[in-house]
């Protein structure tokens, strides 16, 4: 039996999806198999993140509205052949869908999936309703600054009101240089505030916004993001990961190793 | 207080911080400071019927206290702490 994790964080733009799709795509290397859910809908964008924007037949209100089998819906991924996407559909509203419906639906292919990952949207409304509505599991993604870290804090008090089994916490967009000189909080500065088992941080790194052009995660490369990512789907299936030092300058030794 | 306290600002984070301890006390509790002020204003009002309070010494505040259930979850709770200068025998 898999497990159901949703990827929320209240505020929009601190990078669910891009979290999503990275964990996705990690855990697809860790040989696992996996299938992504966007249930943004009407604002769907886990299928450009991933590069699959041009293969989408059915959505996830097609699923839902007995349109097509769920199986037709899935989108395999360019390179990973344990990893899927169901899309959002873009013409409907959130309202198109119910929490009973989407635990319905979690709950079947968790039968056959390891990992089922939800990208939530944005908000406390009922596309949040529909997201948590089967998870096993949440991680809350947010970055260093307060407005982020408060709709965090009322996101886990949501969830834990919901009882979610767990809630474990991304900090993301880590400035290593901000921390230090005292202008960003450190990821251990927002742990303090939200009380919440930390699972993973990323940090500011420019090479998400190139793969997110490309559309293809970064997760597992050489860059720092991308190991600060594939450390995060080591713990989710319960590794045992230390931290990065997001210091790491590039020195000179990794300017040698870049092709 | 040293001298070199006087020099040294407070870091941007530490602000940051201290303000969102702050402003999630009040988020946690649901509770605005508008509505603090008014359940404040109504408590004295309600006690000063049958006591003479001390208005300086007064202090009242949403705080989060453990469940008894002792499970480490918190709830928020009503502190009040409001001395009384002196018994109205008859109430008013």
């Amino acid at each position: 039996m898999g497990e159901v994790i949703v990827v929320t964080s209240g505020k929009g733009g601190v990078g669910k999806t891009t979290t999503t799709a990275n964990l996705g795509t990690g855990l697809a290397k860790l040989n696992k198999k996996v299938v992504l859910i966007d249930t943004d809908i009407g604002l769907r964008n886990l299928d450009v993140v991933m590069g699959l924007e041009n293969r989408i037949v059915y959505n996830l209100v097609d699923v839902i509205e007995g349109n097509c089998k769920v199986k037709q819906a899935l989108i395999r991924d360019k390179k990973y052949d344990s990893l899927y996407l169901l899309p959002a559909a873009q013409t409907k509203d959130k309202t198109s869908v119910t929490p009973d419906q989407m635990k319905k639906l979690t709950d079947e292919l968790k039968s056959e999936f390891d990992y089922v990952i939800l990208d939530c949207p944005a908000g406390i409304e009922q596309g949040f309703k529909n997201a948590i509505a089967g998870a096993d599991r949440a991680l809350v993604v947010t970055t260093p600054e307060v407005s982020a870290v408060r709709d965090a804090d009322r996101i886990i008090g949501l969830l834990e009101a919901n009882e979610i089994g767990k809630t474990q916490l991304i900090v993301n967009r880590l400035r290593a240089d901000m921390v230090k000189r005292g202008d960003m909080m450190s990821a251990d500065d927002v742990i303090d505030i939200l009380a919440v088992e930390l699972i993973g941080q990323v940090p500011d790194d420019e090479n998400i916004v190139v793969a997110t052009n490309n559309g293809e995660p970064l997760v597992g490369d050489n860059s720092l993001a991308g190991q600060a990512y594939m450390n995060i789907c080591r713990r989710v299936t319960g590794e045992q990961v230390p931290f990065l030092d997001l210091e790491a300058k590039k020195g000179i030794f990794s300017w040698f190793k870049r092709k | 207080m040293k001298l070199s306290d006087i020099f040294k600002k407070k870091s941007s984070s530490d602000v940051a911080k201290d303000r969102l301890k702050l402003v999630l006390v009040s988020d946690r509790a649901t509770c605005s400071p508008e509505i603090m002020q008014k359940i404040r204003s109504d408590i004295i009002e309600v006690l000063s019927k049958y006591a003479e309070i001390d208005m300086a010494g007064i202090d009242i505040n949403i705080t989060q206290m453990d469940t008894e259930d002792n499970t480490g979850k918190t709830v928020p709770a009503l502190y009040a702490n409001i001395p009384i200068k002196n018994m109205n025998h008859t109430a008013k």
